[in-house]
């Protein structure tokens, strides 16, 4: 084969190009270069279309940044204005995930000195280390085989109850000459469904949200598929942030990711959000979805009540978790709450971490639904 | 040989478009370039796109193009190597042990073997193009498991050794995108986003697949169904739907109801979920209006 000792200088360009996405985060591996190269070659180029389509191609950048990358490509080759490449700026609900930011993220908490935001950080962790006395500990090391099961597709060895194991009992057989030892057996894994904590950052939740993302660390931690989004005026995903073990330096991580501390709610359109995007959708499916907020939706409650009758569509249990709902004088009697009610499995009480901890624990058995429930108190 | 022969046909971008379009599938210049790319440069094509925007077609019209079978693996969670890979044949292989008595057999002749997807095509790589179809539903392990087979084109089976394709077998990839797929997986592939067409572009493929549809009816569906699109519907609908709604409200009209009127009626194939339905209600009178003005 013809190794040639350097590139041909035509080919510089294309390097460039790859390199300039790579420092703008774009994950591109050598062989996708070497692929755009070979791709541009093979096209001809006949047209500057040509090469656009062998980045494209070749290069892959995902859909969400399509036009960041289609901004950089005409900077790049045909010299236009550098891009300025900034969120939209519509009333649309803002949405980030925290794949990827955390290069961002490592910065953000090195320059944590004074601010607003390291006040916000040393509130939240200023009553860690103090033993157990939070219960989450406990809560943790339950919640693995507490969260409901289902079964699996995927078999496993067993020695009672099962279908026979024809590939080990055959090998069986043959190794002992024909004749059949006692049958092996297999049967269906039980695996522990998905835990979904959507967690409300809004002013009037203010005194929980820190318990709550403790509670819902403590949740990462322990359960085998948690994932955990706040919502406010805006929706973010946290949960890789939350995997730190470290309870102080995780809570920090998605403190300094939430950008809607303590602001408004929009309960309703973000909830659609999380919705509208397939992958964070597709969370929703089949698991134990609580919502933990106080469901004060100011305004129209229209899209709150899509947004919860669609979740609990895919959901395989819906709870809202209220703090208001610690009261004893509590009601469901918002106009709210009374529209969402009826597609509630639970509603129950949020006010405390302890409460909030036994009810998490307790998903996996059976309740009556909360319209029923709510009914009869009042 | 087959692979010089897959080299002819893919000439250019623009042979695999007059190609597809002779097998009855109208790709754009962008979705020709990447399967062209995915020929040549020997890799694997990943498609991703809505529901309903013609993935697996897609495939299916490459297939036919390069005159290759088809060996379609569908995926769901939990599927495992059994499913995908191969399995023996157990109850062949112990009534294989009891009918030879005394006489020695071979437990692990081909006939014991039952190949499934991935092996088929490793056996033929020039006769097979393999669609690995919804491969978001699958889960991590299995997409490791593929990321591999894709790497070596290679099988092991622990009682046979490996078996390993001669050349490189053509293999189509589809995704929903309901979840994030394996960065070292899209690296891998050409890569390739399907959108929905434009609405001149939608007018032509409803008049190829459809069966007897007029023009007119075509390009009103299409601006309808574009117009459809742009609201925030929980299932918007897809190509295929729309060729049946152009179909079904052609049968109407035949069976005597006028235009606006049978477009109203066959709604039902267009839009399958009820709130979505509420939703346009009110709004599908002047849609449709404007589309067949």
């Amino acid at each position: 084969m013809r190794r040639p000792r350097s590139l041909r200088p035509a080919a510089a360009p294309f390097l460039g190009f790859a390199r300039l996405l790579r420092d703008h985060a774009f994950p591109i591996a050598p062989e996708q270069t070497i692929s755009f190269m070979q791709a541009v070659t093979l096209l001809g180029p006949r047209s500057m279309d040509d090469i656009y389509e062998a980045a494209l191609a070749t290069l892959a950048p995902s859909l969400d940044r399509r036009d960041e990358f289609e901004a950089h490509f005409r900077s790049y080759f045909y010299g236009d204005a550098k891009p300025s490449i900034e969120g939209q700026e519509d009333d649309e609900t803002r949405i980030k995930d925290d794949r990827g930011a955390r290069e961002e993220e490592k910065q953000t908490i090195r320059q944590e000195k004074g601010g607003e935001l390291s006040s916000a950080l040393e509130q939240l962790s200023s009553r860690d280390f103090q033993r157990d006395t939070d219960g989450l500990g406990q809560f943790r090391r339950k919640l693995a085989t507490a969260v409901p099961a289902r079964r699996s597709f995927r078999t496993e060895r067993t020695r009672s109850r099962g279908t026979l194991d024809l590939r080990r009992s055959l090998s069986e057989v043959v190794s002992a000459d024909g004749d059949i030892p006692s049958p092996l057996l297999r049967r269906r894994q039980t695996i522990s469904r998905k835990l979904l904590l959507l967690i409300d950052v809004s002013g009037s939740m203010k005194q929980h949200t820190a318990d709550y993302l403790k509670l819902a660390h403590a949740a990462v931690q322990g359960a085998h598929r948690a994932e955990i989004f706040t919502f406010g005026t805006r929706l973010t995903r946290i949960t890789s942030a939350l995997r730190i073990r470290d309870r102080e330096q995780a809570l920090a991580r998605a403190a300094a990711l939430v950008d809607d501390w303590d602001g408004g709610t929009r309960m309703g359109p973000t909830l659609l959000a999380f919705l509208s995007v397939p992958r964070f959708s597709a969370f929703a499916r089949g698991a134990c979805v609580v919502v933990l907020s106080d469901a004060l939706e100011r305004g129209d409650h229209c899209d709150l009540e899509t947004a919860m009758r669609r979740l609990s569509a895919r959901a395989f249990r819906l709870s809202l978790a209220s703090p208001l709902a610690g009261d004893p004088r509590f009601r469901p009697e918002t106009a709210a709450l009374r529209a969402i009610l009826p597609v509630l499995d639970d509603l129950v009480d949020g006010s405390s971490v302890g409460s909030l901890t036994d009810f998490i624990l307790s998903l996996a058995s059976s309740a009556p639904a909360a319209e029923t429930i709510w009914k009869r108190v009042s | 040989m087959a692979n010089a022969d897959a080299v002819a046909v893919a000439a250019s971008p623009e042979e695999i478009a007059a190609r597809l379009a002779a097998s009855r599938y109208l790709a754009d210049d962008s979705l020709a370039t990447a399967i062209f790319l995915a020929i040549r440069l020997r890799k694997p094509l990943l498609l991703e796109g809505a529901p309903g925007v013609g993935k697996t077609e897609a495939a299916k019209a490459v297939a036919e193009l390069l005159g290759r079978e088809l060996v379609r693996l569908q995926c769901y969670e939990g599927i495992d190597a059994g499913h995908a890979l191969y399995e023996w044949n157990y109850q062949r292989q112990l009534l294989a042990i009891r009918h030879a008595g005394e006489h020695e057999i071979d437990i692990y002749d081909d006939r014991f073997l039952i190949a499934r997807p991935l092996l088929q095509v490793l056996r033929a790589p020039d006769e097979r193009v393999l669609l690995v179809d919804e491969i978001d539903r699958s889960d991590h392990e299995f997409e490791a498991l593929l990321l591999e087979f894709l790497s070596d084109f290679q099988i092991s089976i622990p009682e046979r050794g490996t078996i390993r394709a001669a050349t490189q077998p053509i293999v189509i990839l589809t995704s929903n995108r309901t979840r994030e797929l394996a960065e070292a997986l899209r690296r891998r592939c050409v890569y390739h986003w399907i959108g929905y067409p434009d609405a001149q572009r939608e007018a032509e493929i409803i008049m190829l697949r459809s069966g007897d549809v007029a023009e007119a009816t075509a390009k009103a569906v299409a601006n309808a169904v574009q117009e459809i699109r742009a609201r925030p519907l929980a299932k918007p609908p897809g190509i295929a739907e729309a060729v049946e709604w152009a179909n079904a409200a052609t049968i109407l009209e035949k069976g005597g109801s006028l235009w606006p009127e049978a477009f109203r009626r066959a709604i039902g194939v267009l839009i399958k979920d009820e709130e979505d339905l509420s939703a346009i209600a009110p709004e599908l009178e002047r849609i449709v209006e404007e589309a067949l003005a």
